[in-house]
Formats: structure tokens, C-alpha cells, sequence
């Protein structure tokens, strides 16, 4: 056959449906006029029910999701239009074509309009005569739609052989010669109805379906059969084995006879094969009217047996395994519903509470490591584990004062923390839990640990490794600092660098040197085990060691021969190089109000629509674009469970008012001179001092400094500047010691991500909000989240500490001037970083031609310069730019 | 349908031209360029506004128009990408929807008449543009009530039919509804060109171009090439593509997926590479070219042009390279 024939379908992903098709199973519970619990949760309007049901449907199978909302007491068109809303939102269900499902041609017509892919629209048939049949047809064709007719027309539904094949050949040839509808886009229902009714002319009923089932595949070319199956074993209501036999069956047959597709709950299908052989035969006896005591004997048969439900059996059946398999499903699967109870069970059993720890529940969490080193699972998934791990081994603590000290036998202890100046840690936190899920004892000293107390606490504990971690910049000389402090102690033990400021590079060059212990650099979460344990490891120590130090030597040649290659220029050269701006043409746009004002309470459910996700999952090492990472092939499942949970969680934040969000902002007078800009405010003089890029640059290019962007003062115009500090976290410790006392990293981790993802999407809004409000240089901005993520709205905001303004010691004049501590909660560390750590603050600027740009690597000559400007020593300000000179210290 | 257009496009890889965007930009124009008297009073700034362009600096619109038919295009865009009431909306500027469609149509023809007039041996054609708008009836813009929708599919279909009148009125040759992010708008498009056909009994061509967004593969919209080619192969449609988003490296493996299963002549305009740090475009003509070469070696095209960042040049060095090489042929079709 002619390919152009074949049944294609698509929701997020194409179903094409070929001659090599077995069969497409369409779920049938998502159907107001099929499931009472469906139609209760439509009524009820509990649409978040609705959807896992339909979620379920594709779990156990559906290719298709049949949706039907025909109910007197609900209005239909809404709640189609609704549910089909909110099933495009979920990745993982509109994935799979809709059938749209109703008697109703506006409900349907109201459904095509919501859904991208192609969908099958369920049903149209002659029974309102051939006019209205093509007029809907034509419309189904015009909107893109494949269609179910059924066999029913102006005299009524068909119920004989003759009939069925009679009206399916009508309806055909209208389609095909008159709306020239595609042949492989018409699906036949030839009505299914029930047998064993005890009526003698039902007794066929299956038998004419197959037949005719034949006849169409055989006679009208490209034509599909379908049926809603579970019709079929009507008058077996409430006998779920026999329903589910005669399912069976009926498919085999249906299948055989060239049925393509059933409406089915697919979770609830039996497999021919496995259907009980006498039960077999009596369903058989029935359905191909064998014999003429078959109704009785199959309903005698049925008596005996108790209907029970196959999908009760499906998710709960590993309770029935043994203790070490439930322990084991329970800690793959981070179920922690039952936990305490079989640990109870396995504690009867089990001659001590450190047996059951070293056995089942090491082997469980073996499993959960195996699986996570090959990639078939994703940290999420692994921290809910460890949370079920944590709360095994708390309920057994207390049966365990005979063994010693109540720990079992660890691979190794590790000491993490967060250096002194950084109160970073999400990062260090979800180290720890991998570790721990690994048999390592963790001692997690928390944040801003300083050195000396680090490495008491290492020697007193005799821990195996000290991992040190930090997201600003700053913190790399701290850990610079940390590595010379364990040489000149004599230290033993290996140092692990981490955190997202860290590189390979740096810990090569500027680390690994001052340490002669083993010093390794550990990229994220997942590679720490990799490393802790090779450090551990009798056997792969030495080698482990040896290569790492080679390569690191090796980096730093490179790093070497590197440095000779790229050129720099004098500061002067540079400053000659700044980009010019047409000042004279252009005037700046003066802000509707100067001054500070500050938010107290800003409203959290207005800052969780500017969200940008993607960072999230990054934070969680699930890579990829948000929203296409919930339906990624390789990430998908474990990112849509973890954006569940923190929509959640995000809603609790909302509603239970968790967090508070305070901001300040300012607006001032200013105007650039050389590298500075000098700021006026309340009779104040407030000089903020930038650098200047000072890489030799191609043709036309310039050497940027953020001063270029503001109107200098020689120009005689009057320019702007404005200035921001926010936070999403106040109030954010008492939740996170309410999980960390109930022992759920998870949903700790997934807070404190949130936090500050709330923060971002904070200084999002207020930006958009100075830009159109307060500044008001844009009034007819319109962007939506995506455009504002992508920064395609006019002026910046540069953050001190960030590639544009590398320095954080400018967070101070920063903080001064907005009174950012009394006004907006935060304060700052002496290490410049921000607390709470869910905060950001930066400068605006809105000259249409300014761009963020990274300033790169400073001459010395800047730095004199930098430390005449700022009146500090050259020694003080080389050490708070350490991270940005072009030369080594 | 085109019979001069169905007959071509067996015969060799017809050129589509390139950005316009890019080279307006070039013009440093200016609020009052976008102004000029007729707007003169508008209360809403208009600079960037560059599809009314058509009406207040036709010269512009037309000079560019000129410069890639002179490198060689076959087919020109009229400058209508944002000529919905929907996407004018943002400008206050539904008002002069009608007039942004028939001029746009009417500068355009007007330009490649007479680039026809002078080699009739090419004739030139005009697609009039039909952009995604700036709204998605597929997704909620927010995140706590995922039900919500910014627009929906009648209020899609009556701003595309509109814009379709005006471009027909306008003279274009071809309907082009293209950087499809939301497969939903593009089949409101599709209904409204359905509409348009219906009203005046005759067919145009329509060339459908998607946006495969990155690497996923996916559109915005999470559709993968082959689930968003099955989505509009219900329409009457000439050609179906891809076009912006990624290079032309980037784009070759959806593409090849779109020649694989396309029924219809296969249209492709990339970027000039992927976008630098400052979201310009640095890809040079040559390399370009010497990307789409690789399509074209694998017989992938039938209609090959350029989007964001691509210059006359570009399209210059495209059509060079096109001119060696076979079109794709047509998949069979079953005879009605």
C-alpha cells in the first residue's frame, strides 16, 4: 500500500501508524461518561487530579488519550477547553496524540482549536444526515483532524454485519470522492456491543464486529478500525478477572481480524497468553458463540472467583515481595511511605539494628549508585533516596547503644564546608547527600567555615578528605589560602575543590602547587564519588594520584605558554580605545522620581511567574532549556518530577507565606569621568570605580568600561544611574531546619534553589518595572518571560562581582547608598557575599547602546591605578582582583 | 497554483533572499524615518517598527528588495514579519495593518516585475510574510495557572486572515508562514489561508516554515520536526521548511528529517551561523554557502534562502554554489 495511506498522528512526537502497527492502545480514563472518579474530579473542578489520571494513561501504555467531557451537570466546552489546556502544559502527557471525544460537534470543534498536534476527533457519522456529515468533515479537514465514524446513520445505529458494512461504505465514499478527505485520516467504529446479556440476539454481537472489521480493511483502502472495547464485557460489571479475559480475548481476535486500535484502559490490559486457561475458553466459548450453554457457564465460572484489580496489583505488588526486596524498591524508587514500617519488620528479624544497615539497606543504596554511575539516574531521584536512607537509619538509632557509638562501618569520612567570606552551599549540600549515599560519613561544617576551624575539626575527627567549596570569587584565594595553611600544618589528607567559581584550571595553577597532598578539582555532584573513592581506594590511589598531578602539570605548561600568546595594552592605550558615544545627539532619559524606595513585602506569587528555570535544574546537574527539559529523552522523567515537586513546594511558599521578599532601589544623578562615575546624592559626591578591558582588540573593536555608558561630565548633559539590591530570602532558616530535622535534603535543596531563583526573577521584575515605571525610559516594552530571560529589553544591570564589574568590594558603595542592610535585610559578609544568600543586587543602566561585556584580564598598571582611585594600598587591591590580573602574584 | 512556480521548481533549487532586518539596521534610521508626516503625532514611539517602513520609507524597503534580486533571489519577502493587529498591537499601530500588507505586496511586485521585465528567462516572484506573532496559543505566560492562554486560535485565525487579504490585494505570489514556534498559531494561519481561499475561489502557493529552537531538535513549543511536519500536512501547501534559530550546520539534521518524510517541496533559510556573545551574527557569505553546499550534495532542497544576519552577499554566494546542483525531487504522491 502506498504509504501516503498510513495514519499519522502527532501530540509533542509523531505516531505514524503503519501495516507493521500491531495495535495503538488509546486510554479511556480520562472520560466523564466512562470513570465516576473522572467525572467527580471534572465536577469538583480538582483538574491537578484529572491530569494524573491522564498522566497514568501514558505511564501504563496509552499511545492515544481519549478525552471526553459529555456530562449534563458540567459545562462541556468549558471543561474540555480547560483539561486540554492543561494536559499541553504537561510534557510528558501531550507527548501522545488527543482524541477528541464528544456527541457534541461544538465541544469537539471548541477542542481543535486548543491542541498543536494532530488529533483524531471522535465521532462524526451520518446519523444527522449527509449534509451535516460533510460540513464536519470539512471542518475536521480543515483544522488538521484524523476522524472516528460511526457506523450509524439516519435509520439508527448499526447492529448487523450487513448494516455495519453498508454504512461504513457510505460514509466512505463521501469522504473520500466528495471532501476529499485522506483514506488513511477515516477510522471506522463499528460498535462494539455486549455479549453473555442473556438476550439470544447479542449473542453475535462479536462476531459481526470482527467480521466486519475485515470487510473494511479488506474493502475500503487506507480505512482504520477502532472500538471502544471495555463494551464489550458489559454485563460482567464489578468481575474485574473476567472483564479483563474478555478484553483479552476480544483484542486477539479483534487484532487478528485487522482491528487497529482499541479504547482501552491500557494499565488494566491482560495478555492473551496469560489468561487462565479454563477461563480462556469459556471468554472464547462466548465471544465466537462456540457453544449454546456458554453465557451460563462463564457466568457459573465467574461466581467462583472474586473480581480483583489488576492494577491494584500492578503498583502495590512489591509490597508483597520479602523485606530486603521492599527495602531495596524503596530506596531505588525514594518511597518513604513505608519505610519505618519495614525497617520495623527487618529489625524483628535481624539479630542487630547495624546488620540490616550494612546489608539491605547498603545493598539498596549500592543499587542507587550503580544506577546513578550509569546514568539511569538523575541527582534528584538520588537525593529522594538518600532521604529515605536517612530516615531508615534514624528509626534504628535508637535501637543501636550496644554497637559502638550507634555508626556502622562507613567507607570513609569527609569534612565539607563552605569557606570563609561565602555562604554558598547548594551546591556543597547535594556533595554531601551523594557522598553519604555512598557509605561516606559526612561532617558538613555549613558556611563562612574559617581556615583554622577547618582543619581543627579535620585533625580532631581524623577525616580521610577535606572538600572546601565557594561561589564567589573572593573564595578562591580563601581556598588558595586553605591549601598553603594544610602544607605548613603538615597535613596528610587529599583537598577537594568545588563550587561554581572553582576550575580545573585555577586549582591546577594556583592550588594544586601549594599543597603537595593530593589536590583534585571536582566538577560537580556526581563526580565526587569517582574521586573520593579512587582517593580511598588501596588499589587505585597511587595511580589516581599520579595521573591527576601529571595532568595538572601539564595544564600549567599550557596555562604558561598560553599567557605569552595573548596580548594586552597599557591602560592608556586602552582608555583611548573606549567605545564613543554620540553624546551630543542624545539626551538621557531623566527617572519619573530620584531617591530611594524600598519594598517590604513584595508579593512572591507575581516574582514566581518571572522565574527562569533553567538555572534550576542546572543547580539539580539536569542539563537543558527549560521548558523542553521535561520532555528531554534522557533527562525528561527526572526533571518533571523534580519540577513537580518544586511547584509544590513553590506553592507552599506562596500560600503558607514561607519567604518574604524585600528589594530597594535607587535612582541618582550622574556622570561619567575617565573610569569612574560620580554619583550625586543628597548633597553627597559618591564615586563608583570600574575597570576597563585591556586585551589588544580586533579592528573597530573597544576596550569596555561601564563609565563609557554613562554621559561624561565634559559632555555638559545630564546623565543617570540607577541602583538595586533584593532578596527573596528572609525568613528561609526556619523551613530549612524543618527539613533538615525531618531528614529531607531534598525538599531542603529544592527550597533553597527556589530562594534564589525567586531573587533573580525579583531583580527581572524590578528591572522591567524601573525600565517602564520608575526610570520609564521604555513605556512600550512588551516582552514576555522568555524575552526578558534573553535579555532583549534596552540597558543592563551589572552585578559588582559579575564579568562587567568584577570587584566585589564594590558591593560596599553599593550597599551604602541604598542603606541595602536596613531597608532590604541584607547583609554583607566580610568576604563581600550576600546574606541571605537568595539575593542579587546591581547597577542600571540605560543608554540604549550599553551591553554587558566581561572585563577580562587587568595590567598591572590598572591595578596602580585602581588602588590610587579606591585609596588603598597596591597590595590590598591586587588581592581583592586576584581573580582578574593578567599576571601571577 | 503557479504554473510558472510548479514548472521552475522541478527544474532547478530556487533562491529565496535573506534578512531584512539586518539590513534596515544598516540604514540607521531613525524615529523620525519611522514617523515621517503620517505618524507624525502617533503617542507610542515607533522606532524598530520596521514593517512600517513600507509606508513611510519605501525607498528603504525597496532598495533592499532591489539588492537581493540582484544577488540572484527568485523569491522576495515582502517586509510584513510583524503585519498582524496582534504583533502591531505593541505599537498601538493596528490601524495601518492594511496599509503595512498591500504596500509591503505592492513594493515588493513592483521590484520584481522589473527585475523580471529584464531577464525573463528568471522570473521573480513575491511570498508575502506572514510571522508567528509575538503571542502562543500553546502556552500559559503564567507559570502558576498553566490553563491561562494570551491568545487564542479565533483571535489567531482573524488577525492572519486579515493580513492574507491585504497581502493578496497587494499582489504577492505566495503565502510564507514562517518561524513557526507554536505549531497551534501556524495551523490558525493555515485555517485563515483556508478562509481566504474558500472567499475567492482560487488557490495560492503557501510555503510553511517552522523554527527548530536548539539543539533539542524541538520547536518552542516542544514538537519535534516530524510531529510538527504531521500537525500542518493537512493543508494545501507548496513547500515546507525550516528557517531561523540555528545555522546551517546546526539545522541539518531536522532538515534532513523534513526531506525524509516531507511530501512537499522542502524550503530552508538558516541564520548566518549561531548568534555571538552580543546576539549579532558573524557568519561570513563563504562559509555560509559552503554549509548549505552540504545540503545541497544530498539533494535535501528545493527553495534555499537565508534569515537573520544574512546579507545580499550571502544570497549571492548561496545561489552560486545552488545553481550546481539537482533539486530535490518530489516524494511520489498518490493520484486522486
Amino acid at each position: 500500500m502506498n504509504q501516503e495511506y498510513y495514519l499519522k498522528l502527532s501530540g509533542l512526537e509523531p505516531l505514524i501508524v503503519t501495516p507493521q502497527t500491531n495495535f495503538v492502545n488509546v486510554g479511556e480514563r480520562t472520560n466523564v461518561t466512562g470513570s465516576k472518579v473522572f467525572l467527580r474530579m471534572i465536577k469538583e473542578e480538582r483538574f491537578e487530579d484529572a491530569l494524573s489520571v491522564a498522566l497514568e494513561q501514558v505511564r501504563g501504555g496509552a499511545q492515544v488519550l481519549d478525552i471526553n467531557m459529555d456530562e449534563g451537570m458540567i459545562d462541556g466546552k468549558a471543561a474540555m477547553v480547560k483539561f486540554l489546556r492543561l494536559v499541553m502544559s504537561e510534557p510528558e502527557i501531550c507527548r501522545i496524540p488527543i482524541m477528541i471525544d464528544s456527541s457534541k460537534w461544538e465541544i469537539i470543534e471548541e477542542g481543535l482549536k486548543n491542541v498543536q498536534g494532530k488529533c483524531i476527533v471522535n465521532s462524526i457519522s451520518l446519523k444527522a444526515g449527509e449534509e451535516e456529515f460533510i460540513h464536519q468533515a470539512k471542518l475536521c479537514k480543515k483544522y488538521g483532524a484524523a476522524v472516528v465514524v460511526m457506523a450509524f446513520d439516519e435509520q439508527g445505529q448499526a447492529d448487523t454485519f450487513e448494516r455495519r458494512i453498508e454504512i461504513c461504505k457510505r460514509s466512505y465514499d463521501v469522504l473520500v470522492e466528495k471532501v476529499h478527505f485522506h483514506p488513511g485520516d477515516i477510522i471506522f467504529d463499528p460498535n462494539i456491543f455486549p455479549v453473555a446479556t442473556g438476550i439470544e440476539e447479542h449473542r453475535d454481537n462479536a462476531i459481526n464486529f470482527f467480521r466486519a472489521t475485515k470487510w473494511i480493511r479488506e474493502n475500503l483502502p487506507g480505512a482504520l478500525v477502532s472500538g471502544g472495547v471495555s463494551n464489550v464485557s458489559f454485563s460482567f460489571r464489578g468481575n474485574n478477572t473476567v472483564r479483563e479475559a474478555m478484553h483479552a480475548v476480544f483484542l486477539y481476535h479483534g487484532i487478528q481480524h485487522g482491528m487497529n486500535m482499541g479504547i482501552v484502559n491500557p494499565a488494566m490490559l491482560e495478555v492473551y497468553d496469560e489468561v487462565d486457561k479454563t477461563l480462556l475458553e469459556y471468554v472464547e466459548d462466548v465471544m465466537l458463540n462456540r457453544r449454546d450453554d456458554a453465557t451460563e457457564r462463564l457466568l457459573e465460572y465467574a461466581e467462583n472467583i472474586k473480581g480483583n484489580s489488576k492494577k491494584e496489583v500492578v503498583s502495590e505488588e512489591w509490597r508483597s515481595r520479602t523485606v530486603e526486596e521492599r527495602l531495596t524498591h524503596a530506596l531505588v524508587k525514594g518511597i518513604v511511605d513505608y519505610i519505618e514500617l519495614d525497617v520495623e519488620e527487618a529489625r524483628q528479624q535481624y539479630d542487630a539494628p547495624l546488620s540490616i544497615i550494612e546489608g539491605p539497606l547498603m545493598d539498596g543504596m549500592n543499587v542507587v549508585g550503580d544506577l546513578f554511575g550509569s546514568g539511569k539516574m538523575f541527582l534528584p531521584q538520588v537525593v529522594k533516596s538518600a532521604r529515605v536512607m536517612k530516615k531508615a537509619v534514624a528509626y534504628l538509632l535508637p535501637f543501636m547503644e550496644d554497637s559502638v557509638d550507634g555508626q556502622s562501618k562507613k567507607a570513609g569520612k569527609i569534612l565539607l564546608a563552605t569557606v570563609k567570606g561565602d555562604v554558598h552551599d547548594i551546591g556543597k549540600n547535594i556533595v554531601g547527600v551523594v557522598l553519604s549515599c555512598n557509605n561516606y560519613e559526612i561532617i558538613d561544617l555549613g558556611v563562612m567555615v574559617p581556615c583554622e576551624k577547618l582543619l581543627e575539626v579535620a585533625v580532631q575527627e581524623q577525616v580521610d578528605v577535606v572538600g572546601v567549596s565557594g561561589l564567589i570569587t573572593p573564595s578562591l584565594d580563601e581556598m588558595v589560602f586553605v591549601a598553603k595553611e594544610m602544607e605548613r600544618k603538615g597535613m596528610k589528607i587529599p583537598l577537594l575543590i568545588g563550587g561554581a567559581t572553582t576550575s580545573k584550571i585555577h586549582t591546577a595553577v594556583k592550588i594544586e602547587p601549594q599543597y603537595q597532598q593530593p589536590v583534585v578539582h571536582v566538577m560537580d555532584a556526581s563526580k565526587s564519588v569517582g574521586v573520593v573513592s579512587s582517593l580511598l581506594s588501596d588499589n587505585l590511589r597511587e595511580n589516581f594520584i599520579q595521573q591527576t598531578k601529571a595532568d595538572y602539570a601539564e595544564m600549567r605548561e599550557r596555562h604558561k605558554g598560553k599567557k605569552v600568546i595573548k596580548s594586552y595594552i597599557t591602560l592608556e592605550e586602552a582608555q583611548k580605545n573606549a567605545i564613543h558615544l554620540d553624546w551630543e545627539n542624545y539626551t538621557p532619559p531623566v527617572p519619573k522620581k530620584l531617591g530611594v524606595y524600598s519594598f517590604d513585602d513584595y508579593s512572591i506569587a507575581e516574582l514566581s511567574e518571572y522565574i527562569d528555570w533553567t538555572p534550576f535544574f542546572s543547580a539539580w546537574e539536569l542539563h537543558g532549556k527549560f521548558p523542553e527539559i521535561l520532555t528531554d529523552k534522557v533527562v525528561g522523567e527526572a526533571a518533571s518530577k523534580l519540577y513537580a515537586d518544586a511547584l509544590e513546594i513553590l506553592n507552599k511558599i506562596i500560600n503558607e507565606k514561607w519567604l518574604t521578599a524585600k528589594g530597594v532601589y535607587g535612582l541618582f544623578p550622574a556622570n561619567s569621568i575617565g573610569d569612574d562615575i560620580l554619583i550625586h546624592h543628597e548633597g553627597k559626591d559618591i564615586v563608583l570605580h570600574h575597570l576597563r578591558q585591556q586585551n589588544k582588540k580586533g579592528e573597530g573593536l573597544p576596550n569596555n568600561c561601564l563609565s563609557d555608558f554613562i554621559a561624561p561630565q565634559s559632555s555638559g548633559k545630564q546623565d543617570y544611574i540607577g541602583a538595586f539590591a533584593v532578596t527573596a530570602g528572609i525568613g528561609i532558616e526556619k523551613y530549612l531546619k524543618i527539613f533538615e530535622d525531618n531528614l529531607d535534603d531534598y525538599n531542603r535543596i529544592i527550597l533553597k534553589a527556589l530562594a534564589d531563583r525567586l531573587a533573580e526573577a525579583f531583580a527581572e521584575r524590578l528591572h522591567q518595572r524601573v525600565r517602564k515605571e520608575f526610570w520609564g525610559y521604555v513605556s512600550n516594552e512588551d516582552l514576555d518571560n522568555e524575552a526578558l530571560i534573553r535579555e532583549k529589553y534596552q540597558g543592563i544591570r551589572p552585578a559588582p562581582g559579575y564579568p562587567a564589574c568584577p570587584v566585589h568590594l564594590e558591593k560596599s558603595t553599593l550597599f551604602e547608598i541604598l542603606q541595602a542592610t536596613e531597608k532590604a535585610e541584607i547583609v554583607l559578609t566580610e568576604g563581600m557575599a550576600m546574606v541571605p544568600t537568595a539575593a542579587v543586587s546591581g547597577w542600571y543602566f540605560s543608554h540604549p547602546e550599553s551591553k554587558y561585556f566581561g572585563v577580562g584580564k587587568i595590567g598591572k598598571d590598572q591595578v596602580e591605578d585602581y588602588a590610587r582611585r579606591i585609596g588603598q594600598s597596591f597590595e590590598y587591591t591586587e588581592r581583592w582582583l586576584a581573580s582578574s590580573l593578567n599576571y601571577d602574584i | 497554483m503557479n504554473e510558472i512556480l510548479e514548472q521552475i521548481i522541478q527544474e532547478r533549487i530556487l533562491i529565496l533572499d535573506g534578512a531584512m532586518g539586518t539590513m534596515i539596521q544598516g540604514y540607521h534610521l531613525e524615529e523620525e524615518d519611522f514617523r515621517k508626516e503620517i505618524f507624525k503625532s502617533h503617542p507610542k514611539p515607533l522606532k524598530g517598527n520596521n514593517d512600517l517602513l513600507s509606508i513611510t520609507r519605501p525607498d528603504v524597503v525597496k532598495e533592499i528588495h532591489r539588492k537581493y534580486l540582484e544577488a540572484g533571489a527568485d523569491i522576495i519577502e515582502t517586509n510584513t514579519f510583524s503585519g498582524t493587529t496582534i504583533a502591531q498591537a505593541d505599537y498601538d499601530m493596528q490601524s495601518a495593518v492594511y496599509d503595512i500588507n498591500f504596500l509591503s505586496a505592492k513594493i515588493a511586485k513592483e521590484e520584481a516585475d522589473r527585475m523580471t521585465a529584464l531577464t525573463p528567462e528568471k522570473p521573480r516572484f513575491v511570498a508575502g510574510a506572514v510571522g508567528p506573532t509575538n503571542r502562543t496559543a500553546s502556552i500559559s505566560p503564567d507559570v502558576n495557572d498553566p490553563g491561562f492562554r494570551a491568545i487564542t486560535f479565533d483571535e489567531l485565525a482573524d488577525a492572519y486572515g486579515f493580513q492574507i487579504r491585504a497581502l493578496l490585494d497587494g499582489g504577492v505570489d505566495i503565502i510564507l508562514i514562517e518561524t513557526i514556534f507554536d505549531t497551534l498559531n501556524a495551523k490558525a494561519a493555515l485555517f485563515a489561508t483556508q478562509t481566504v481561499f474558500e472567499e475567492r475561489g482560487r488557490e495560492w502557493p503557501v510555503i510553511v516554515s517552522g523554527t527548530i529552537t536548539d539543539n533539542s531538535g524541538r520547536t518552542l513549543t516542544g514538537q519535534t520536526t516530524e510531529a510538527f511536519l504531521i500537525s500542518i500536512s493537512h493543508a494545501p501547501i507548496f513547500a515546507v521548511g525550516l528557517n531561523c534559530a540555528l545555522g546551517a550546520k546546526e539545522l541539518r539534521p531536522y532538515l534532513q528529517i523534513m526531506a525524509k518524510e516531507s511530501p512537499f517541496y522542502v524550503c530552508v533559510y538558516p541564520n548566518a551561523g549561531l548568534p555571538n556573545e552580543f546576539g549579532g551574527y558573524d557568519q561570513d557569505a563563504c562559509t555560509m554557502s559552503h554549509e548549505i553546499e552540504e545540503f545541497l550534495e544530498l539533494q535535501l532542497v528545493n527553495i534555499v534562502g537565508g534569515c537573520c544576519g544574512t546579507t545580499p552577499e550571502h544570497i549571492k554566494s548561496i545561489a552560486k554554489v545552488a545553481a550546481n546542483y539537482k533539486p530535490r525531487p518530489l516524494l511520489q504522491t498518490i493520484v486522486e
